[in-house]
């Protein structure tokens, strides 16, 4: 009898410790699962750099892609849409947006500001059947992250005072150049 | 028995570089003018220092080696050979003062690039460089497309024998007018009514496509020197491909082949002779290899199908291979784009329309449709030789401006300068593999330095070896100058040291 309910125990522990290892592993699985979709999810959120798209354009070919820099040079309006050109510091890529979506620019990238800096989410294109083969991105939102500012020129003091020398040297070596050729004739 | 040389030759060749020098800080007015005008205070300084210290040696130079005695042959081509290295020192004090460049050496090379029409560039943030020292950049290759030698002559010069030499040494054969100086300024006329077409062909194209009216000129007189002088440059970091514009891209293709065609071409279009274009060998030779080549090109890109649509086929594999073929480089793809995409095929292709390159007396680099021409020629006449009886007289005619009786001198010449071309390419080649570089790309690399392209597949970047960037940067410049002026350099110098 004895022996026959401490195998009945044993059966039992043997159970429950079963269960909880189910209970565990269902567990651990929830979390797997739901740390994979957060890291899929923010995967996709990131941006992609342009390096990435330009060395990896067949993989992101045709793909919803995150994309962000500065906007440099013109805005170039065509019709309802516009290109604008993103730099993101390695390379520029051409996104091609909704009139809308590009209004709130208000400076872009030269030499004298940087320009807007700007999260675009849209398509991918390795070779943009609607133009003419460009790798581009058709943008589906646009999100202006910081506003652009003006560069300060930052101009030397050795700069200025060497620039002067050679002018005040350049200025002599022509008045005696004029003195002599006044001699001369 | 090696001659040493005497001072003489040293003072003459002194004496001409000083006015070479003086001439290139007087165009640097030019961008000092521009800077002024848009208010830009750094590059103003920069450019004052550029101009200064060119005017100071210049005038140096000039005094302590005055002459007027003319130039031989040899002092002619040592002038030409070092009036490059000189410009290229020069020219690159504003870009390096510009903070745009990691190093001393690589605004050099961005220089050398530019005098050379090559193309190749390792400009940093080129996107917020100024105005100014973008149109410096433009101009350069402008300059360099014309003959820096000659074109500085032509300003004080009014009429020299020695001049010719300069005018050979800087790879130009054909004389246009019976005057060098002449000649030299008829480059200058049509070369500046070609820019004042091209300007503004392009900036009204640049407004239509969206661009504020002051850029789209400013962009339009950028984009028009480094077409026509088949350079390549671009003001922006994307270079074409920043337009996104198709009617952008005919414009361009016309400045390319304009800039390709020779300037005796030129001169008998300009004077109503339109059947020469149909007649000369040049033209004819550039069709031909166009179409074999190009079929090669296509045929890669089909393999692949890299480009599924015609117009997208036209607009990025017509247009690199024209650019390509023109010797001009101006990309609407992305440089890892050659080898992620483009395949072998297509880029063996593209690096045999490099080597080729455009025509004699222009812009172009490479081998030269006129020497391929006369090389083909000679294979028909020695098939011709064999197939005929022994006792037949064969004789081979081509049409280049005149009709002219093909004969040995010209074939060897030809053909050297052909191996010569075939060597650098090689020989870049292999040092690109010794930079640790794959074959393909290193050798695309290198045609595109030594054919005076500007093509890039990744290579030509701020990091690769310095090495790399001075083998380049000779590439570019023996290629330019065709081998004759450099081989001189060095024989002088081997009679400086060992002459007696």
């Amino acid at each position: 009898m004895m022996e026959k309910s401490n195998i009945k125990n044993q059966i039992s522990k043997l159970r429950i410790k079963n269960q909880n290892h189910i209970n565990n592993f269902d567990f651990r699985f929830v979390i797997l699962v739901f740390a994979f979709c957060i890291l899929s999810f923010s995967c996709f959120a990131e941006p992609v750099s342009s390096s990435d798209l330009i060395n990896n354009a067949k993989q992101y070919d045709g793909k919803e892609i995150t994309y962000k820099g500065e906007v440099i040079g013109d805005i170039m309006a065509r019709g309802k849409f516009a290109w604008i050109n993103v730099n993101d510091t390695k390379n520029a890529i051409g996104v091609w947006a909704a009139s809308e979506l590009v209004k709130g620019i208000s400076t872009t990238g030269s030499y004298t500001a940087n320009g807007d800096i700007v999260e675009v989410k849209g398509k991918f294109n390795r070779a943009c059947i609607e133009h003419g083969g460009d790798l581009d991105i058709h943008a589906e939102s646009l999100v202006i992250v910081q506003k652009g500012e003006k560069r300060e020129e930052i101009i030397s003091h050795r700069k200025i005072i060497t620039a002067i020398a050679f002018l005040i040297i350049c200025l002599t070596l022509t008045i005696i150049y004029f003195i002599r050729l006044g001699y001369g004739r | 028995m090696v001659l040493k040389p005497h001072l003489e030759d040293f003072k003459i060749i002194g004496y001409y570089l000083g006015k070479i020098i003086i001439g290139i800080g007087l165009f640097m007015l030019i961008p000092l003018f521009v800077a002024l005008g848009f208010r830009e205070i750094a590059p103003t300084f920069d450019f004052l220092i550029g101009i200064g210290i060119s005017f100071f040696l210049g005038f140096v130079l000039t005094k302590i080696c005055f002459t007027d005695k003319d130039l031989n042959w040899m002092q002619g081509m040592i002038i030409v050979s070092l009036s490059w290295l000189v410009a290229t020192i020069i020219g690159s004090i504003p870009l390096y003062l510009s903070g745009h460049f990691k190093s001393y050496l690589d605004a050099c090379f961005e220089s050398m690039s530019g005098f050379a029409t090559t193309g190749l560039t390792l400009v940093q943030d080129l996107d917020h460089l100024s105005y100014t020292h973008n149109l410096w950049r433009h101009l350069v290759p402008f300059l360099g497309g014309q003959g820096i030698a000659i074109v500085a002559l032509s300003l004080f010069v009014s009429g020299s024998s020695g001049a010719f030499k300069m005018y050979v040494g800087e790879a130009r054969e054909e004389k246009i007018l019976p005057n060098v100086i002449h000649t030299a300024r008829f480059i200058w006329v049509i070369s500046i009514i070609y820019l004042l077409i091209g300007t503004i062909s392009l900036g009204i194209t640049g407004i239509l496509i969206g661009m504020k009216p002051q850029n789209a000129f400013f962009h339009g007189v950028c984009i028009f020197m480094a077409g026509f002088d088949t350079a390549g440059f671009a003001p922006q970091s994307q270079n074409l491909l920043y337009y996104h514009s198709f009617p952008f891209e005919i414009v361009t293709i016309f400045i390319m082949i304009v800039g390709t065609l020779n300037f005796n071409l030129h001169y008998h279009l300009w004077n109503g002779n339109y059947k020469e274009i149909f007649k000369n060998i040049e033209t004819r030779t550039l069709l031909s290899s166009s179409t074999l080549i190009f079929f090669i090109v296509a045929l890669g890109l089909k393999q692949l199908n890299v480009y599924p649509g015609l117009v997208m086929f036209f607009r990025k594999g017509f247009f690199q291979f024209i650019s390509g073929h023109s010797t001009t480089g101006f990309q609407t793809i992305y440089a890892q784009q050659f080898i992620k995409d483009w395949g072998a095929l297509a880029l063996g292709g593209i690096i045999c329309a490099m080597a080729l390159g455009g025509c004699a007396c222009s812009t172009a680099g490479g081998i030269k449709m006129l020497r391929l021409g006369i090389i083909l020629k000679a294979l028909k006449e020695d098939i011709r030789r064999i197939m005929l009886p022994e006792k037949a007289m064969v004789v081979q005619r081509f049409h280049h401006i005149k009709n002219v009786f093909l004969d040995n001198k010209q074939v060897r010449s030809a053909l050297l300068i052909t191996l010569c071309y075939l060597a650098l390419y090689f020989t870049g080649a292999l040092i690109g593999m010794f930079c640790g570089y794959p074959f393909l790309e290193s050798l695309f690399e290198s045609t595109s330095a030594a054919a005076n392209i500007g093509f890039s597949c990744g290579i030509t970047d701020v990091s690769m070896p310095a090495i790399l960037k001075i083998t380049y940067m000779i590439q570019m410049w023996a290629g330019r100058l065709e081998f004759m002026s450099i081989f001189t350099l060095l024989g002088f110098i081997v009679a400086a040291v060992k002459g007696k």
